[in-house]
């Protein structure tokens, strides 16, 4: 790790195909901004992302990547942390790809603890494939899906962390520049899975969950003296309320265990000899 | 007096059936004789009908046959699902003081011993089952002292009071038959000879720690389930590690994501498990990522029959998926087999960067062997990483303007890997269709490049490496049988079976369904060319017959229950018959 380390070393010379103004800009900067300043640098970051507009982020970052399938970028950062834990994993996707199709890893991979930092770009539609639906599109929310809007209440994807156990829940808006980067880089610092969703706006397919209702209607925790994230209650309270959008850190467990420390797999499993390993005989001597 | 022995012991699930039959196959085992288990079972954890039996003699046994010497029946139904097995000479063990009255067929001998009273003397109604092995014991005038190293193997962690109870359970077992029954015509005689004893899944594990694996996620699933219940606790000790996933596709993920990160890495399931870990095998291969992705067949489609037999699966293998990926389908044909298989499944994906599925059936997986230990000699191993830069070399590949070419064209197909970590050869890799620094593009020009590099890698491979086949029996027969996977030990034994009646055959295991040995000389050479396997319409058939040209005839079982020797000896024979019908 070298320590002169520029939050642009991280960025690819792949021009971004977002659309002017998306969302996801801010959230990529923020990211690498918040990699370079925990000290990290391209050859021990990985960064996986799943599928989206949001999934991209892989292609146009500069470190270690893999950009998966839909939904399974959860399952493949346990991987590649597990098998190698001096790295630094960084997992991407959207709301589509966090909460619908792979909703189901998302709920394990919180509660494994695994350190890693999974950075969800939610801007409350399906962007990639051109405006439908998402799990936290808003009830009566009208997309090409649902013409007369939605029928089906949203997740809350804060309230799922919770529910599952999570070490680290915080939400961030992405063009709050310094302020998103110092969330993520909380979520990066944590020792255990850090779950940062991004409101990330799609300014071509949503007209209602947009920069203007982000700024306005954000509340961040970081300005309530009172607001304590170790403190679960408080934090559900927060999580929950129906009538108002917190940011910032909303639930921190200061006594998380990670995964690879639980397990006892903090060595670099690339290392292999040339053969058996030592002492492979005994194995088979267990059979006699 | 016959020193080769069919035993068997039967009851519901939940009695131990399992554990039992363990112990005695064991003690054959370590004295000297050779093995062979098979499996009956039902896809329920209590009740129902389940067996465990054993084939023992001092020559190699590796099939199954339509015989049973002696017998414990646990229960009527116990007898009742044997009865075709049962013979003149043949010995059921039950206990006459139960409750359910045993109905032995007449001139069957029966043997009753109370096994649950025996057992409460000794220390426990609990130990019935080993009081029926002391009885096994002398019956098959087989020295009952071969069992205690069995039982302390299976009891030790519970303390030596409950072993010592259970050697005297055996012997028990052992004086009420030799007071109340005379001899028996059986002499299980012991030997020097050393041999280990396992089973299919087992040898998968072990292959894979001998290959270095050092990440394995999987998800429960008869009959893959054993690969992982093998690695844990075991593989930890090489320093790997094993995750239990949510489902199959976060396995075959998060084992991907660990081959990325530059780990030897693996999953395991069955059918409906490679269903659902297609897509991202598809990723593997467009990724080339090297993973090993076993699966252990059993009857489908759909959940099919969880616990029985069946090949079916060959084209999943072979072209599940979308768009066209290339892969290699291996399938060991032995248990031992599977051991050097795995071994080699991880020297291929790495070398060529690609996934490779492990195809092994549920018969390989349930049914134990005795071996030479030898026949799994560590020192063989040899672990290739195939094209692995690192600090020094990365500098070849890089472009002009300082990236890693990570898909770099090559003449043979094959990129560099850098993996995390090394300076400078940061890359990413996608799904995506992409240009030589692994980055998304829908270029023609470049589409084209990489779809033939992947290719290209299938072509150098059959180049450098040899896709072999086994052969048995009289290599200039007229009569030749060919097969894939599990066949092969009931086939060997079925050319004994054949030779003794004059008929001379031909047998080639074929290990490798891609690439594939060319048999289009083998079976141009032949009159008659049989395929034999376990699934309804000749996957591997039709393979043949694609790459030769020529029909073949069909041995198609799918009962759910795997070939028999004998059977198998009267259907080739059967084969024959109808082929002279056909051409007089
Ligand atoms: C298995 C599978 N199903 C569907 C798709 C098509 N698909 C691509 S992106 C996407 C939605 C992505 O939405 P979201 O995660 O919200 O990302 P965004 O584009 O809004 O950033 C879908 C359904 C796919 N690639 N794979
Ligand atoms: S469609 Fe929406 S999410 Fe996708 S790039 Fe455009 S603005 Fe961003």
């Amino acid at each position: 790790m070298s320590s002169d380390v520029r939050f642009t070393d991280f960025k690819s010379d792949k021009q971004p195909t977002w659309c002017p103004g998306c969302g996801d800009f801010g959230t990529m900067n923020g990211m690498m901004k918040a990699l370079a300043n925990t000290g990290n640098d391209p050859d021990n970051t990985f960064v996986v992302a799943g599928i989206g507009c949001s999934g991209k982020i892989g292609t146009y970052m500069h470190s270690y990547a893999l950009h998966g399938v839909h939904g399974r970028a959860l399952p493949v950062g346990t991987g590649v942390k597990i098998a190698n834990p001096d790295l630094e994993v960084m997992v991407a996707g959207g709301d589509g790809d966090g909460y619908s199709i792979g909703a189901g890893h998302f709920v394990h991979a919180v509660r494994r603890n695994v350190d890693m930092t999974y950075v969800v770009m939610d801007n409350r539609i399906y962007g990639l494939t051109k405006g439908q639906a998402s799990p936290t599109s808003r009830e009566d929310f009208e997309t090409s899906t649902t013409p007369d809007g939605s029928k089906q209440p949203p997740v809350n994807p804060l309230a799922l962390a919770l529910a599952s156990g999570a070490s680290f829940i915080a939400q961030s808006f992405s063009s709050d520049a310094l302020r998103h980067a110092e969330i993520v880089q909380k979520a990066v610092e944590h020792d255990g899975f850090g779950f940062v969703n991004v409101f990330s706006p799609c300014v071509t397919f949503n007209d209602v969950d947009t920069y203007d209702y982000f700024r306005d209607s954000l509340v961040d925790v970081a300005d309530d003296d009172d607001y304590d994230p170790t403190d679960r209650e408080q934090a559900k309270d927060a999580i929950t309320d129906a009538d108002k959008e917190y940011m910032g850190v909303l639930y921190q467990d200061e006594n998380s265990v990670p995964y690879n420390e639980r397990h006892g797999v903090e060595a670099n499993k690339a290392d292999i000899p040339d053969g058996a390993p030592e002492g492979a005989m005994d194995l088979v001597r267990e059979f006699y | 007096m016959p020193s080769d022995l069919n035993w068997a012991i039967g009851g519901e699930a939940g009695d131990g059936i399992d554990s039992t039959g363990k112990i005695f196959a064991q003690a054959l085992s370590r004295a000297g004789r050779h093995v062979f288990t098979s499996k009956d079972f039902a896809s329920r954890i209590r009740g129902g009908y389940t067996a465990y039996k054993i084939r023992t003699s001092t020559e190699k046994v590796q099939s199954v046959v339509d015989r049973l010497d002696l017998l414990v029946a646990l229960t009527q139904r116990t007898i009742d699902e044997n009865l075709d097995e049962l013979h003149e000479e043949s010995v059921i063990i039950y206990d006459g003081e139960r409750s359910w009255e045993a109905e032995i067929p007449d001139e069957i001998t029966g043997v009753s011993v109370p096994l649950k009273s025996l057992a409460e003397d000794a220390g426990g109604a609990i130990m019935a089952n080993t009081v029926a092995l002391g009885a096994a014991c002398e019956i098959a005038s087989f020295p009952i002292e071969n069992l205690d190293e069995s039982l302390e193997k299976r009891f030790g962690d519970k303390g030596s009071k409950i072993v010592e109870n259970n050697k005297d359970a055996a012997r028990l077992g052992r004086d009420h038959v030799r007071e109340n029954y005379g001899e028996f015509d059986y002499e299980l005689e012991t030997t020097d000879n050393d041999y280990v004893l396992l089973n299919g899944d087992e040898a998968i594990g072990m292959g894979a720690i001998a290959a270095g694996c050092r990440f394995y996620a999987g998800y429960p699933i008869t009959p893959a389930t054993d690969v992982m219940h093998y690695l844990i606790g075991r593989i930890e000790q090489y320093g790997g590690h094993v995750i239990q996933a949510e489902d199959e596709l976060s396995a075959i993920n998060m084992a991907l994501g660990a081959a990325r990160a530059g780990a030897r890495s693996m999953t395991a399931t069955s059918g409906p498990g490679i269903d659902l870990m297609a897509e991202t095998f598809g990723l593997a291969a467009t990724s080339e990522t090297p993973l090993v992705i076993c699966d252990v067949m059993r009857s489908g489609p759909s959940t099919g029959m969880p616990t029985k037999q069946e090949q079916g699966d060959l084209n999943m293998t072979l072209y599940g998926g979308h768009g066209e990926v290339p892969r290699f389908v291996v399938a060991p044909t032995t248990i031992s087999e599977c051991f050097h298989k795995t071994v080699e499944a991880f020297n291929l994906a790495e070398k060529y960067q690609l996934p490779v599925y492990l195809v092994s059936d549920l018969a390989l997986a349930v049914t134990e062997e005795t071996f030479d230990p030898m026949e799994f000699d560590m020192d063989e191993v040899e672990v290739e990483r195939g094209k692995v830069v690192d600090d020094e070399t990365v500098d070849e590949w890089l472009d002009e303007e300082g990236r890693f070419r990570a898909h770099a064209d090559t003449e043979d197909g094959i990129s560099p890997r850098s993996l995390p970590g090394t300076a400078d050869g940061a890359h990413m890799s996608t799904g995506l269709e992409h240009d030589e620094l692994g980055r998304r593009t829908e270029s023609t020009d470049m589409r084209v490049k990489q779809v033939d590099k992947r290719q290209r890698k299938v072509e150098t491979a059959r180049e450098r490496e040899t896709f072999d086949y086994r052969e048995f029996g009289d290599p200039a027969a007229e009569t030749l049988v060919i097969s894939w996977g599990s066949n092969e030990g009931a086939l060997v034994e079925a050319l004994d079976i054949l030779e003794n009646e004059g008929i001379d055959v031909r047998v080639l295991s074929v290990p490798y369904i891609f690439p594939r040995p060319d048999l289009t000389e083998e079976v141009e050479a032949a009159e008659d060319v049989i395929v034999v396997e376990c699934n309804k319409t000749g996957q591997f058939a039709d393979l043949i017959e694609h790459d030769v040209l020529t029909r073949v005839q069909r041995i198609n079982k799918y009962t759910g229950v795997r070939f028999k020797a004998d059977e198998l000896a009267e259907e080739i024979k059967g084969a024959l018959a109808a082929d002279t019908e056909v051409t007089a």
